[in-house]
């Protein structure tokens, strides 16, 4: 096991007879989540998402069309071995309450025939890595923890035999939205470190931008109606069922993904203090941006000065500096850097590196440059 | 001499503590046909509840033999399964087994019907995790179901053996052995002592058994499962 196996779904139908217009129904999807990256199935409720997800592990069998983990059909493995190779969490949890939080995470260990001295070491590693220090969990019943303890119970459960492939059935829908994001943040930095394929269910759009490496939108009838990375979709939403169900502010959305280090900060003109102004002077002039920006000789910003304002003679003095604009780091989302820009008097952002040394100006012009759905398809 | 006085003196009376026929060979004779009984049941409903609990068939029909089992009187159970032993075996009147089919089948419904909610009343995510973490059915019923199913299992079997101790007692009418000779024989000979003598061990028996099976329940449930419910009831509320 242990390495990251491909997900792979071709012509895959699911039908219910008798169920109108098919609630829970799979129709003809194909899409190929690639090893190691995290893809989000969304959509309104009776889409077939969670359908989906159980057509991967053989908790429902489909009509038609082949599904493939690593590079087999699933058909044509054992589902019970099959299933101890799968991680998965669904929406309640569901942990064994007559059995501890050791006992819940060591079950596909347990199965597997691993000796107790593994799967103790197994269980305690794991539960470190969820942030539930072992020796005060291991032993405890899940009715006493919290709802996010036990998702994260859940997650350690499921990553017990150190799977392959994780499903993930709203695994984060039953704890309120602090704990939520909490979860989220974590498992994302799980990820980082494990790089297992994850499908991931939930209705929540913003989760699943948040979550995905990409995202399947899947519409009534469990029909695909677009498989994208998360901006591709905000950009270039497919349909109009795309569009309304990412919401009217999928621009602002958009603004979240990107961050600061995905634009190529301008140059402007710069100067020191102890500088000839009559040379910057004539510098700023020939610049269309009409400001000066003043720096200390380490590179740290101390503020503008308007272009009019530098004299036409003498030196640049630190005084004459108006700081009067954000410092925005290459961390910084779009979105938070707009913020800023609209809420200052000078509209552009001051790149700075690490240790707050000038890197280059981002204005609320480059941003909305950027954003623009032709400048999508590089991305 | 009243009625209490009368069943004091009897029930104090050494000579009743003795012998084939004394308190403690007749007690004997309860508890073994008793547990007999039980066991016999419970090794036909506890297997037949947990097949019906996880797979979901012959709800129904379990739901209407039980009721069926439960609507009939011992008595009319015993009536009804002498004749028919009577007919294959003409000594059955004299033996004990016809006692004990009748308490058998009066045991089997509750057990049933507590297996079979039980087993089936077991959240299904929990079952579907099971499921999925790549379970054998053999080991979804013997690691998650029955564990779970465990205290409406137990609540089956402590009904059961009330009903069985009570019924043991009717056994005696028909020439069986038990507590409930001291009733027959207390009839017989007009002695009220003996009469409510037994009838008080019947009751002192049955109130032990039921007595033990709760703190027996307790002790094997597992912690995790222990005031689950009153938890679960304040995260609803909550």
């Amino acid at each position: 096991m242990s390495r990251a196996a491909r997900v792979v779904f071709e012509h895959v139908s699911k039908r219910y007879p008798g169920t109108a217009e098919g609630s829970g129904a799979v129709d003809d999807l194909s899409l190929e989540v690639p090893a190691g990256t995290t893809c989000v199935l969304v959509g309104p409720s009776g889409c077939g998402k969670t359908t989906t997800l159980k057509l991967v592990n053989r908790l429902i069998e489909p009509t038609s069309g082949r599904i493939l983990v690593g590079d087999r059909d699933v058909a044509g493995r054992d589902p019970i071995v099959l299933r101890r190779e799968i991680g998965y969490v669904i929406q309640q949890v569901g942990l064994f309450p007559h059995q501890t939080v050791g006992q819940n995470v060591e079950t596909v260990p347990r199965l597997l025939g691993w000796d107790s001295g593994r799967r103790r070491a197994r269980t305690d590693e794991l539960l470190e890595l969820v942030g539930l220090p072992a020796a005060r969990y291991r032993d405890r019943y899940p009715a006493a923890l919290s709802g996010g303890e036990r998702q994260r119970v859940g997650v350690a459960r499921a990553l017990a035999a150190d799977p392959p492939v994780l499903l993930m059935d709203e695994p984060f829908g039953a704890v309120d939205p602090l704990v939520r994001e909490r979860l989220q943040n974590e498992l994302l930095s799980i990820q980082e470190g494990l790089a297992k394929t994850i499908l991931f269910v939930t209705h929540d759009i913003d989760e699943a931008i948040k979550m995905g490496d990409r995202v399947a939108v899947l519409e009534g009838g469990g029909r695909l109606a677009q498989f994208g990375t998360p901006d591709e979709i905000l950009a270039n939403p497919a349909s109009d069922f795309v569009a309304r169900f990412v919401g009217a502010d999928r621009g602002l959305k958009r603004l979240a993904l990107a961050r600061v280090g995905d634009l190529q900060p301008a140059d402007v003109t710069i100067a020191h203090p102890g500088d000839s102004a009559a040379d910057a002077r004539a510098r700023v002039v020939a610049d269309p941006f009409p400001y000066l920006l003043l720096l200390y000789a380490d590179g740290q910003p101390i503020g503008w000065i308007g272009g009019k304002d530098v004299p036409g003679d003498g030196e640049l003095a630190e005084s004459m500096a108006v700081s009067a604009s954000p410092l925005l780091d290459r961390h910084t989302t779009l979105k938070d850097a707009l913020s800023m820009l609209l809420a200052s008097s000078v509209q552009a952002g001051i790149v700075v590196d690490r240790r707050g040394a000038y890197q280059g100006i981002v204005t609320a012009d480059m941003i909305t440059e950027r954003m623009r759905p032709a400048a999508e398809s590089r991305s | 001499m009243n009625l209490v006085e009368a069943t004091i003196a009897w029930l104090a009376d050494p000579a009743h503590w003795s012998g084939v026929s004394g308190i403690p060979a007749r007690m004997l004779e309860h508890v073994a046909l008793s547990g007999a009984a039980l066991l016999i049941a419970a090794g036909i409903a506890i297997p037949i509840g947990v097949w019906i609990g996880h797979t979901g068939r012959g709800v129904a029909l379990a739901a209407n033999v039980a009721n069926v089992g439960r609507a009939l009187p011992s008595l009319a159970v015993i009536g009804i399964v002498l004749p028919i032993t009577a007919a294959i075996d003409p000594q059955a009147g004299f033996k004990l087994y016809p006692t004990l089919v009748a308490m058998v089948i009066l045991a089997i419904p509750p057990i049933l019907v507590n297996t079979q909610t039980g087993v089936g009343g077991v959240d299904a995510e929990v079952v579907e995790a099971a499921r999925a973490m790549g379970m054998w059915p053999g080991q979804v019923v013997g690691r998650v179901e029955l564990p779970l199913a465990m205290p409406a299992i137990a609540a089956g079997l402590r009904s059961a053996a009330v009903q069985v101790i009570a019924t043991a007692t009717l056994g005696a009418i028909f020439g069986g052995g038990g507590l409930g000779r001291f009733l027959v024989e207390g009839i017989a000979q007009q002695d009220d002592g003996m009469i409510f003598g037994g009838v008080v061990l019947v009751a002192g028996l049955a109130l032990a058994v039921e007595g033990a099976f709760v703190l027996g329940e307790a002790s094997l449930r597992s912690p995790g499962l222990r005031d689950a419910a009153v938890r679960g009831a304040a995260a609803r509320a909550a």
